[in-house]
């Protein structure tokens, strides 16, 4: 696969020293095949680099509560703890606050590396309060990457402050770039002191959008372009999406399904639009990856996140918590580099070791050791960081999916277990959390994990997954093509279906 | 004459951001406009500002008292769906 959506010429031979992507040896990988100067502006960084975001953490400030447009996805009106997902916070912070919060949590979590600003609404539509956040940022903590994500609508206006704030990555959520489709996400925008609805609306936000990404492009500043997949409505149309903003020189295209609840009070959960399922999600992540970077491990965080991906930290940092902290900045800053720089020396090893293996296993495949003719696998691994399968099959709140092949093993995506609650009686559902994992796991044939009860384990079998306890602590990607060759072994993958029973 | 906030309001600080008159302060429990200084944007826009970036239907009332973005306005869900929606939630 080469990356046509940078440099054409570079991106090939760039890659010297080998593969750092923990994907290696798959047509997923990311890092690899990205110009030196790029890799080394992502692959700390945990939303842009698939590896990274095992190791390193991110957090957001809340400090752009305006927004300036409406999509049918989202409700301002609703916070409730348990939620996690964009446009929820539980509290709105000032730049001072927030500047406070971001020295605290980074002076806590030696792996944190971003900081990013994603709402609770629009940060372009909020400038003072974020471009302030970022100035003393700059100034107070000038080892934390600074990223942005927007609707678009107000970027052309702010590309010559985002430079200036040396932030090298935004995110900008492109849902169409056909204005009728438009219509049917967006209600309406706030534009030149007015309320602008309908087609007309959506015209606007589309020419903002795909101006700001170009204008952002020109300044050599990394985009990532975010998409909710709506069935129905632009699932399809995505593909050209994907297509235009790799043109126009997106780093990253990451596609995300809609999360609608009627709960939630959005247009779209009250109409009962339905969300994807996670294999149209996937088959829609396929075709639009082409010869694109795909980002597949995006957990769609609050605007209040805190910690690594997929965890949430942010009850600890509190306003008033942070106040009681005793913090010693600069030393704090000193333990970081220092953290960072050996997870930065693992991860080479790592690379260097995979590709010692690659070039010890790739031969013997082609000699027919695994032959072409196996079906690929997907398995899900429960894991708590560090790349290695450390998680209690009870305790995951959400599993990694990886499908193994005889071209290799790819990472391709993540399945949360309670996606929308924790199961309180607060909430409507109360589904219990075994068989709401068990339909997470839908078309994965095994599950690895640390550790796994008896009541899961039957459960599991009897839903077609084999439970897997048997690779604690190793890492996944090796423990991954560990069990597709036992599975080899065993018979079970000759011909086209899965040869043991789903009702055992 | 002058707009007013109602609790529904979320304290989104947009409305604040976009008065002209500087008019709109945050409240103990939401934000708030100061009828005295409100000039309903005469002179400077066509439309109120407030009104026209409001997120939230029903949080700012005309002068006449009546919602400047009444139900379904702003998110294009019909009342009724709304209604239906919720008491299927309560009866869960
Ligand atoms: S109507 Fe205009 S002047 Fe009055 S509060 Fe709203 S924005 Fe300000
Ligand atoms: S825009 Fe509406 S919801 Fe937001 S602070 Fe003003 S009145 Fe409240």
């Amino acid at each position: 696969m080469e990356l046509s959506v940078l440099e054409h010429g570079k991106a090939g031979s760039s890659s010297a020293g080998g593969c750092s992507s923990s994907s290696c040896g798959s047509t997923d990988d990311q890092l690899s095949h990205l110009p030196d100067s790029i890799r080394a502006k992502v692959q700390n960084h945990p939303c842009y680099s698939e590896e990274a975001h095992h190791y390193f953490a991110r957090m957001h400030v809340a400090v752009a509560p305006a927004c300036n447009i409406q999509c049918h996805y989202c409700n301002r009106k609703y916070d409730c703890a348990n939620e996690s997902r964009p446009g929820v916070v539980s509290e709105v912070l000032t730049p001072d606050q927030a500047v406070k919060k971001v020295k605290a949590v980074a002076a806590t979590i030696p792996q944190m590396t971003v900081l990013g600003i994603a709402g609770p609404g629009d940060p372009l539509a909020n400038p003072q309060r974020t471009f302030e956040t970022f100035r003393q940022l700059t100034e107070q903590a000038p080892d934390i990457k600074l990223c942005v994500s927007t609707n678009g609508l107000a970027l052309p206006d702010c590309v010559e402050e985002l430079a200036k704030h040396n932030i090298d990555h935004v995110t900008i959520t492109i849902n169409c770039v056909d204005p009728k489709i438009g219509a049917k996400i967006y209600p309406w925008i706030y534009w030149n002191n007015k309320r602008i609805r309908g087609v007309k609306a959506a015209e606007i936000l589309i020419r903002q959008q795909q101006k700001g990404l170009e204008m952002l492009v020109e300044r050599g500043i990394l985009v990532k372009v975010n998409s909710v997949m709506i069935p129905g409505v632009n699932d399809e149309h995505l593909k050209e999406v994907s297509r235009i903003v790799k043109e126009k020189g997106a780093f990253l295209h990451n596609v995300m399904p809609l999360i609608a609840e009627a709960e939630h009070g959005t247009f779209y959960g009250v109409m009962g639009q339905r969300s994807p399922d996670p294999e149209e999600l996937q088959d829609l992540q396929d075709s639009c990856a082409g010869d694109m970077n795909m980002m597949r491990h995006c957990r769609q965080c609050r605007a209040d996140a805190v910690g690594m991906l997929g965890e949430d930290r942010g009850d600890e940092f509190t306003l008033e918590k942070i106040e009681q902290m005793d913090i010693d900045y600069e030393a704090a800053m000193v333990k970081r580099a220092a953290v960072q720089a050996s997870i930065m020396e693992e991860l080479d090893e790592k690379a260097a070791q995979k590709a010692r293996l690659a070039n010890v296993s790739v031969p013997s495949l082609t000699e027919g050791r695994i032959s072409r003719n196996y079906r690929s696998v997907q398995m899900a691994v429960a894991t708590n960081g560090g790349g290695l399968i450390n998680e209690h099959f009870g305790h995951a709140r959400e599993f990694l999916i990886y499908e193994a092949s005889p071209e290799g093993v790819r990472f391709i995506g993540h399945r949360k277990v309670d996606q929308f609650c924790v199961g309180n009686d607060s909430c409507g559902e109360k589904e219990s959390a075994l068989s709401g994992s068990i339909r997470a796991l839908k078309g994965c044939e095994a599950v690895l994990c640390s550790k796994i009860g008896f009541e899961p384990w039957s459960d599991l079998e009897a839903a077609g997954i084999h439970p897997n306890g048997e690779h604690a602590m190793e890492p996944i990607e090796e423990a991954v093509m560990a069990v597709y060759q036992e599975m080899i072994a065993a018979g079970r993958l000759n011909g086209e279906k899965a040869l043991f029973q789903a009702n055992a | 004459m002058a707009l007013k906030i109602v609790e529904s309001c979320v304290n989104c600080w947009a409305c604040v951001d976009v008065c002209p008159s500087d008019a709109i302060t945050q409240g103990s429990a939401h934000f708030q406009i100061v009828t005295s200084k409100c000039t309903e944007c005469d002179g400077d826009y066509a439309e109120q500002q407030c009104a026209s970036i409001c997120p939230v239907e029903g949080a700012i009332l005309l002068a006449d008292g009546m919602p400047a973005n009444p139900p379904g306005s702003l998110t294009g869900i019909p009342p009724e769906r709304l209604a239906e929606a919720m008491n299927e939630i309560q009866a869960r």
